[in-house]
């Protein structure tokens, strides 16, 4: 029989909250976490709309004489998988900690580090000498190192880049491991930094940024903003967790993924319904059965309307009474952070009865029809739910998520 | 070679599509212009001419339905550009 996986931990860094309660409530007030950066070049001024984590502070989570080995991505992903890790009463043993994996998802890395130390290479005037760490710093994988050696995790543990679907394929990739009974138990998610003045530029060149707010599925959407931040999860098997009588978040109970094979940056409705389909037979349900989406929900034209698509195609009829929300409207995108803060979004809905709201919304667009929960949260009951990532480079995936059988759940 | 001419070039080259079908008149849209094409068509021009050409492909719709509105606003940001310079 199948490994059953839950939910045991859960914990984040983000522009609408440093822990999961003030996430919590930010989320389901729908306080936004959206605001602008500043950078000076050239003389002047530059501005980006962006959803910034504020006063985040690295010495509460490590010692702070070993924080200048870390960039702000893996930062946050070791303060948010200590908070998970603690939150899920979890203590690791010699041999336990060899049955534990470490595997998030991270789109770019050290951005922050890379930038840095270009500008001291290259700018007129500047020292040119390139920091020895700089390397270290960078590399895509050190929020999952950074996390093995805060907790003394020795089982397997790599990092899972896939653009804006990082996370949840590192979240997928991790049921299946916990699933076939290669590991007991891991912390997986995903930790994202890179609102450098480099970066956001470069998102402004591919001209689909929002030139004020994020406003998802809506009327007069303008495109993305993008934030920072990251979640972690501790997830074990069933047996493990109540073994050990922990709190039962919710049970992971499924994993799609599909790729396009189309287009770099157009995603195409075929390929994300595959996800989608993909999702629903891992998890054994039918369309039918789900109660709530999180959406990918970017808030650019192309992904809300295909994303609509893509649900239309695989609920029928049922999509009309399925309420769907884009948390990123919240807290921006986050890129390979995207798909846990999302996640966390849609375990919370899952505890609280309570979907989430897509703010900034405007009105119904014609071609995004369904219901978007706008703008205020909304008690219904929420047994199953999906989470979708669509991600540049067309590489989809998806994760379905259930409630804690009462039983369990304590 | 006219203005004109060079704009068509540029689309032709980036976005692999057959010079006689580039009229004043053709539509983006059915030329299928790829939105990440758009993208480079622009950036080119923006080099070549000095301009910043507004654009963003959530709202391109009503922006650029053809390829003359396209070669209508280069031509009006480089006047706007060439008149900031005169002043």
């Amino acid at each position: 029989m199948t490994r059953r996986i839950v939910i045991t931990g859960m914990g984040v860094i983000s522009s609408i909250g440093q822990n999961v309660a003030e996430f919590r409530r930010n989320l389901f007030e729908g306080r936004g976490g959206l605001g602008a950066l500043t950078f000076p070049y050239r003389g002047a001024e530059v501005k980006f709309p962006a959803a910034p984590v504020v006063d985040f502070k690295i010495e509460s989570w490590i010692d702070p004489k070993k924080a200048s080995l870390l960039d702000r991505f893996a930062q946050f992903a070791v303060a948010a998988a200590l908070d998970a890790l603690k939150d899920s009463g979890l203590e690791l043993t010699p041999e336990t900690a060899e049955r534990t994996a470490v595997i998030t998802g991270a789109g770019v890395g050290g951005q922050n580090t890379l930038e840095e130390s270009y500008h001291k290479l290259l700018d007129p005037g500047a020292s040119g000498r390139i920091h020895p760490l700089t390397i270290p710093r960078l590399m895509v994988n050190a929020g999952s190192s950074h996390i093995s050696m805060a907790t003394g995790i020795v089982g397997p543990g790599f990092t899972v880049a896939s653009a804006c679907a990082s996370a949840v394929h590192a979240m997928g990739v991790t049921l299946h491991m916990l699933r076939s009974g290669f590991i007991d138990a891991a912390i997986t998610g995903g930790a994202e930094s890179c609102l450098t003045f480099g970066t956001l530029r470069s998102w402004e060149a591919l001209r689909v940024m929002a030139p004020d707010v994020c406003r998802p599925f809506s009327r007069d959407r303008a495109g993305m903003v993008i934030g920072e931040g990251a979640a972690m999860f501790v997830l074990e098997t069933l047996e493990n967790a109540k073994a050990r009588g922990a709190t039962i978040h919710a049970e992971f109970a499924g994993f799609g993924m599909s790729s396009d094979a189309k287009d770099l940056t157009t995603p195409d409705a075929r390929g994300a319904a595959r996800a989608v389909a993909n999702c629903l037979k891992d998890a054994g349900w039918n369309p039918e059965d789900v109660d709530y989406v999180n959406a990918h929900g970017t808030g650019t034209r192309i992904n809300d309307l295909t994303e609509t698509a893509v649900i239309k195609k695989i609920f029928g009829e049922h999509s009309k009474k399925t309420p769907i929300s884009a948390s990123k409207s919240l807290f921006g995108h986050a890129l390979g952070a995207a798909g846990a803060l999302e996640m966390l979004a849609t375990v919370l809905a899952i505890k609280d009865d309570l979907a989430p709201p897509t703010i900034n919304y405007l009105g119904p667009d014609p071609e995004c029809d369904l219901d978007y929960v706008p703008n205020a949260a909304r008690p219904m009951t929420i047994d199953k739910a999906l989470n979708n990532s669509f991600a540049f480079g067309g590489l989809n995936a998806v994760v379905a998520v259930k409630k804690a059988d009462t039983a369990l759940a304590r | 070679m006219s203005q004109f001419d060079e704009i068509v070039n540029i689309v032709a080259q980036k976005a692999q599509i057959d010079r006689s079908k580039l009229t004043r008149e053709a539509s983006l849209v059915d030329l299928q212009v790829s939105s990440l094409d758009m993208v480079d068509v622009i950036f080119t021009l923006e080099d070549k001419y000095g301009v910043e050409l507004p654009f963003n492909a959530n709202t391109n719709a009503g922006d650029f339905k053809t390829l003359g509105d396209l070669i209508d606003m280069v031509e009006k940001q480089l006047a706007t550009t060439q008149a900031k310079a005169a002043t």
